[in-house]
C-alpha cells in the first residue's frame, strides 16, 4: 500500500465573523486508507462538519482554511484552484449531507439532478448513458423500480428514500472518498441500520474510503474501523474503534461513552457530562474540556499536546485514563 | 390540474360578484345614482323618464340585477364629457395603457432579475451594495416626482426625448402600438422607465432575497459537492427556486403596473385609461369611473387567476398536491 | 458561554455586560452606518415637522406675509422684506423652505395617523382571525387576500372617487389600503406562535382568552409588525403625496408636499425647477430615511437571518 486515500495534517479552518474569529478546526490530523471507514465523532460545534467541508473545498467566506495540508491520493488539495477542485468534487470526492429533506433540489426531478452529476465530470457521456448509470446506481442503493423513480420529484420520496437517492448521487462517479455528514441522524432507526449496512458493503466492495461524521457512538461502533473524537475544533482521541470504545483514555471520550443509555444500569438516572460545549468564540486557553473535566488540574490551563500512550493510540490530555488500557 | 383550474374559476366568479356588489353599493347606493347616471343639465321630465328607465324606483336587489344585466351587455352608461358609451371609451384607451405596462414590466424584469441575483450572489461586494442602495432609492422615490425630474432633465434640459403623448403608432398583427416605430419607442421610453422603477426595485430585491436564502440551502451545497460549476448551480438550481416567488410577484405586478400607470400617464400625458380616470374624476364623469372600476377589477381578478395557474405549473409541490386533492 | 463549575466560575467568568434582548437589538441595529444615518435624518425630520411654526422664516399660509411681487424667485434670491429665499419662492411669493417645513408636518401627520389607525384595525382583525380559527378566520383572510390583490392606488382611487375630497377622507382611504397588510402579518405570526407551547400553557392556567390574546400572543407578534409598520408609514406618505399630486388627495387648505410638487408642475417646463424639486427632495429624504430604518429593522428582527 502506498499513500492512504486521504491524509489530513494539522488542518486549520477559521471563520472570520464580525463577532470575532471562530477557529472551528484547529490543528486536526488523521488519515483514511482505501476501503477503510473513519468515524469522526463529536458534539455539534466540535468542528467535525467543517472538517468535512474543508476537505471538499466547500468552506465559504467568512470561513477559510488557514493552515495544514490535505493530501488526497498524495496530492495537496488545499488552495487548489477552483476548476481543479471542482473536477475532484463529485468525481473523486463525494459528500452526503445530514438532512435528506434539504439536500435534493425540490423543483428539479431526480433524473435531472443525477444526470447533471454525471455530465459535470463526463461531458462526453450521452444523456441516455447517464440515465442508465443513474438508474443502476439507484438500484444499487436499494431503490425499487428505479426507472419510474427517476422521473419523480424529491418530495415524492420518504426521508429514507431521499437519503438513498443522495447516496446514489454521491456514488455515481465511483468516488475514492465519501464524506458522510451525519447522513442517518434524521432517519428512523431501522432505516438507519439498513443504510449503514449498505454503505459499509459498498465501501468494502469498491475500495472507497469513507469518513462518517456523527455524534452517535453506537453508529461508529457498528460501522467504522478507526475513530477520531473531536472536541472544540481539536482531535482529542484517536485510535481503532475497538480500542477507543472499549478503553477510552480521554476523559471526554469516557464521558461520551458513559452517557450512552445502554451503558447505564437500568433504573438509574443517565450519567452526563456536566456543562455545555464551550463557545468557540470565547475559548478559554489551555485544554478546552478542562472546565467540564473531573480530572482537571492546574496544568490543564496550558494546552495539552498529542501523546501516544500505547502504539496506535493518540490522545490530547495531561491526565489520560490509562489504568484499564491493556499494554 | 383541471379540477384545480375549475375550482379557481369558481372562486374568481365569486370574487367578481362580490366586487360588482361593492362597486354597485359604493356608487349607486351610497352616492346619488341620479347624479351619477343622469347628466346634471337634464330637465325634470328627462330625469323622471331616466329614473323610470333605470328602474331607480325599484327595490335595491332588482336594481342590482339590472345593473349586472347592463354590465353583461356592455352597457355601463354614456360618458357626459365624450358623449359615447363609457365602456367603449375605456376599451379605446386600454391598448395604450397595456402597452406602457408591458414595456415597464419587461424593463423591470430584464434589468431587475440579473441585478438582484448578482447582489444576492455576492452580497459583500461594493457593486451589490450599490445595487441595494439603488433599490432602496427606487422604492422610496415617488413615481410622479421622478417622472417630473425625468421630464426636466431629458426633455427640458437635454431635449433628448419627448415628454408627452404616444408618438407614431403602427399596426402589427392587428395591434396598434407605438413599440414598433422609432418615434413611438422614443415616446414610450421615459414613461416606461418611470413606471418600471418601483417594480424594478421590487424584482431586484426579491431576486436578491431568493438568491441569498437559496444559496444557504443544503441543496446548493450538495449541488456544489457534485462538482457542478457555479454557473450551473446558480442558473439552474437556484434560479428555478427563485423563479416561483418571482413569477407570482411579477404576475401580480402587471396588474399593479396597470393601476400605477394612472400616475405615469398623468405626468407624461400618455393617452391611456389611467389619464382618462383622473380626468373623469376631476370632471365628475361618473359612468366612466364606474366603467373603469369594473374593467380594472375584472382584469385584476383574471390576472390573479392566471398567476395562480402559472404558479402551480412551476412548482411541482403545489401541482401534485392539488392534483391529489 | 460555557456553564462553568460553580466554584471556578466566580473567579474566571469574564465581566461582560449582560446581553439583554434590547441591548442586542440596539447593537445589531447600530451595526449598519447607513441605518444609523437614516435614523438620525428621520429624527431630524420629525423634529422639524414638530417645531415647523417656530423655525420657518415665514408662515407660508398667512397671506399678510406673502408678496406676489416675490413670486417665482430662484433659490438664494432676496425678498422685499429682506430675508433670503434659500430654496426660492413659488408663484405666490411663498418661501419654499417654509412651505416644505409646513408640508412635512401635514405629510407626516397624515402618514403616521393613518398607519396607526390601520395598525389598530389590522392587528385586532389579524389576532382575532388567528385566535378564532375555522370559518371566521377563513372569511377574514379571504377578505384580506382580495383586498391585497388590488393595488393600493386603485383602492384609494375607488374610495376617493366615491367619497370625494377631504383630509379625513384621504386618511380613511389610506387606512383602508393598509389595514390588510397588518392583519395578514399579525395573523401569520400569531398562527406560528399559537402552536407553541407557551400559549397552550397559558390556556391551561385558565387565563381568559382576551388576556392570552393580548398579553401572551401579541408581544410575540410584534417584531414583524414593527417592520411592516415602518414600511407602511413610508408607503402612506408616498401614496398621500401621489394622490395629492393627482388632485384627488388633500385639499388646497392642507398643502402637503405632494400638493407643493403639483403646484410646481406647470412651471417645470419653463425651467423654474425649484418649486417642484425641493419639496420632492424633502419627500424623498423622508421616505428614504424611513425605509433605511425599516430595512435594518427587518434584518435585525428576522430570525431566519440571525446566525
Amino acid at each position: 500500500m502506498s499513500d492512504p486515500t486521504l491524509l489530513v495534517e494539522d488542518l486549520r479552518t477559521a471563520f472570520y465573523t464580525k463577532a470575532g474569529v471562530i477557529r472551528a478546526v484547529d490543528g486536526v490530523s488523521f488519515q483514511v486508507g482505501r476501503g477503510k471507514i473513519l468515524g469522526l465523532v463529536g458534539e455539534s460545534g466540535s468542528g467535525k462538519s467543517v472538517t468535512g467541508f474543508s476537505i471538499m473545498g466547500l468552506v465559504d467566506p467568512p470561513g477559510r482554511i488557514d493552515g495544514g495540508r490535505i493530501l488526497f491520493q498524495g496530492r495537496n488539495i488545499v488552495g487548489l484552484p477552483e476548476p481543479e477542485m471542482r473536477a475532484l468534487r463529485g468525481s473523486r470526492l463525494a459528500m452526503i449531507f445530514q438532512d435528506p429533506m434539504m439536500t435534493l433540489n425540490p423543483v428539479l426531478r431526480i433524473d435531472t439532478q443525477m444526470i447533471e452529476a454525471v455530465k459535470a465530470h463526463h461531458p462526453e457521456v450521452s444523456d441516455a448513458e447517464a440515465r442508465a448509470r443513474a438508474r443502476d446506481t439507484l438500484g444499487q442503493v436499494g431503490i425499487p423500480s428505479p426507472d419510474e423513480r427517476l422521473k419523480s420529484y424529491p418530495h415524492q420520496f420518504s426521508g429514507g428514500m431521499r437519503q438513498r437517492v443522495a447516496i446514489a448521487t454521491a456514488l455515481l462517479n465511483k468516488p475514492d472518498l465519501i464524506i458522510a455528514d451525519e447522513p442517518t441522524t434524521a432517519l428512523d432507526v431501522t432505516i438507519q441500520g439498513q443504510i449503514l449496512f449498505e454503505v459499509q458493503k459498498l465501501a468494502r466492495q469498491t475500495g472507497t474510503a469513507l469518513i462518517w461524521i456523527t455524534h452517535d457512538l453506537s453508529v461508529v461502533a457498528s460501522l467504522a474501523d478507526e475513530v477520531c473524537v473531536m472536541y472544540a475544533g481539536r482531535v482529542v482521541e484517536q485510535g481503532s474503534v475497538d480500542d477507543v470504545l472499549d478503553h477510552p483514555t480521554h476523559p471526554y471520550t469516557e464521558g461520551l461513552l458513559r452517557s450512552v443509555p445502554s451503558a447505564n444500569p437500568r433504573g438509574q438516572p443517565l450519567r452526563q457530562i456536566p456543562g455545555m460545549t464551550p463557545s468557540l468564540l470565547r475559548l478559554p486557553p489551555g485544554c478546552a474540556f478542562r472546565q467540564r473535566c473531573e480530572r482537571a488540574s492546574a496544568v490543564c490551563a496550558t494546552a495539552p499536546e498529542i501523546t501516544v500512550p500505547v502504539p496506535g493510540r493518540r490522545v490530547r490530555c495531561f491526565h489520560p485514563i490509562l489504568a484499564t488500557v491493556p499494554a | 390540474m383541471t379540477v384545480f383550474i375549475i375550482r379557481r374559476l369558481m372562486q374568481t366568479a365569486i370574487v367578481l360578484v362580490v366586487m360588482s356588489m361593492i362597486v354597485f353599493v359604493g356608487v349607486f347606493a351610497i352616492g346619488d345614482p341620479t347624479a351619477i347616471l343622469i347628466s346634471a343639465d337634464s330637465d325634470m321630465i328627462e330625469r323622471e323618464r331616466a329614473i323610470a328607465a333605470l328602474g331607480l324606483d325599484k327595490p335595491l336587489w332588482e336594481q342590482y340585477l339590472y345593473f349586472v344585466g347592463g354590465a353583461f351587455r356592455g352597457d355601463l352608461g354614456k360618458s357626459f364629457v365624450f358623449n359615447m358609451p363609457a365602456l367603449q371609451l375605456i376599451l379605446q384607451r386600454l391598448p395604450a395603457t397595456l402597452e406602457l405596462a408591458f414595456a415597464a414590466l419587461v424593463i423591470a424584469i430584464f434589468v431587475g432579475v440579473p441585478l438582484g441575483m448578482y447582489a444576492g450572489y455576492r452580497p459583500e461586494s461594493p457593486v451589490s451594495k450599490a445595487i441595494m442602495a439603488g433599490s432602496i432609492l427606487g422604492f422610496s422615490l415617488p413615481t410622479f416626482w421622478v417622472g417630473l425630474m425625468m421630464i426636466m432633465v431629458f426633455a427640458v434640459q437635454l431635449g433628448w426625448l419627448p415628454s408627452t403623448g404616444r408618438g407614431h403608432t403602427a399596426t402589427v398583427f392587428g395591434v396598434t402600438t407605438s413599440l414598433v416605430t422609432p418615434d413611438g419607442l422614443a415616446h414610450v421610453l421615459l414613461p416606461a422607465v418611470n413606471l418600471a422603477l418601483l417594480k424594478l426595485s421590487l424584482v431586484c430585491r426579491l431576486a436578491r432575497a431568493g438568491m441569498r436564502e437559496n444559496m444557504l440551502m443544503d441543496y446548493v451545497k450538495f449541488a456544489r459537492a457534485k462538482g457542478l460549476t457555479a454557473r450551473r448551480v446558480v442558473m439552474v438550481h437556484v434560479f428555478k427556486n427563485i423563479l416561483i416567488p418571482l413569477v407570482t410577484v411579477t404576475g401580480l405586478e402587471l396588474g399593479n403596473l396597470i393601476a400605477f400607470s394612472v400616475v405615469t400617464e398623468t405626468v407624461f400625458a400618455w393617452p391611456g385609461m389611467g389619464k382618462l380616470i383622473i380626468d373623469s374624476i376631476n370632471n365628475l364623469d361618473r359612468p366612466v369611473i364606474v366603467a373603469y372600476l369594473l374593467v380594472t377589477v375584472s382584469m385584476f381578478v383574471f390576472i390573479n387567476l392566471a398567476v395562480d395557474i402559472l404558479y402551480s405549473v412551476l412548482d411541482p409541490r403545489v401541482r401534485l398536491s392539488e392534483a391529489k386533492g | 458561554m460555557a456553564t462553568v463549575l460553580p466554584h471556578e466560575g466566580v473567579e474566571s467568568a469574564p465581566v461582560a455586560p449582560v446581553e439583554t434582548p434590547w441591548r442586542r437589538f440596539a447593537a445589531d441595529f447600530l451595526e449598519s452606518p447607513l441605518a444609523v444615518a437614516g435614523l438620525v435624518v428621520l429624527l431630524l425630520i420629525v423634529g422639524i415637522a414638530l417645531v415647523a411654526p417656530f423655525i420657518s422664516p415665514q408662515n407660508p399660509y398667512d397671506l399678510n406675509q406673502l408678496d406676489i411681487m416675490d413670486g417665482n424667485l430662484p433659490p438664494g434670491a432676496k425678498s422685499a422684506p429682506g430675508y433670503i429665499y434659500w430654496l426660492g419662492s413659488d408663484d405666490q411669493g411663498r418661501d419654499m423652505l417654509s412651505g416644505i417645513f409646513y408640508g412635512l408636518r401635514i405629510s407626516l401627520g397624515v402618514g403616521v395617523s393613518s398607519a396607526v389607525l390601520a395598525l389598530a384595525i389590522g392587528l385586532t382583525v389579524g389576532l382575532f382571525a388567528a385566535y378564532a380559527g375555522g370559518k371566521v378566520e377563513g372569511f377574514l383572510m379571504r377578505v384580506v387576500d382580495i383586498q391585497l390583490s388590488f393595488p393600493a392606488i386603485l383602492v384609494a382611487l375607488i374610495l376617493l372617487a366615491v367619497l370625494g375630497e377631504g383630509t379625513w377622507k384621504v386618511i380613511a382611504a389610506l387606512v383602508t389600503v393598509q389595514w390588510a397588510y397588518y392583519a395578514r402579518t399579525v395573523r401569520g405570526t400569531a398562527l406560528v406562535e399559537r402552536r407553541k407551547e407557551y400559549i397552550e400553557a397559558a390556556l391551561c392556567l385558565g387565563l381568559s382568552h382576551r388576556r392570552v390574546m393580548f398579553r401572551h400572543l401579541l408581544p410575540n407578534c410584534l417584531p414583524p409588525l414593527i417592520v411592516v409598520a415602518t414600511v407602511q408609514v413610508a408607503h402612506a406618505i408616498a401614496l398621500e403625496a401621489t394622490l395629492s399630486f393627482l388632485g384627488i388627495g388633500l385639499p388646497i387648505t392642507s398643502p402637503s408636499l405632494g400638493l407643493l410638487i403639483a403646484n410646481g408642475f406647470e412651471y417645470l417646463l419653463s425651467g423654474k425647477y425649484w418649486i417642484s424639486f425641493f419639496p420632492g427632495v424633502a419627500l424623498l429624504v423622508t421616505i428614504v430615511s424611513i425605509n433605511l430604518v425599516g430595512d435594518q429593522l427587518r434584518d435585525v428582527l428576522n430570525p431566519r437571518l440571525q446566525k
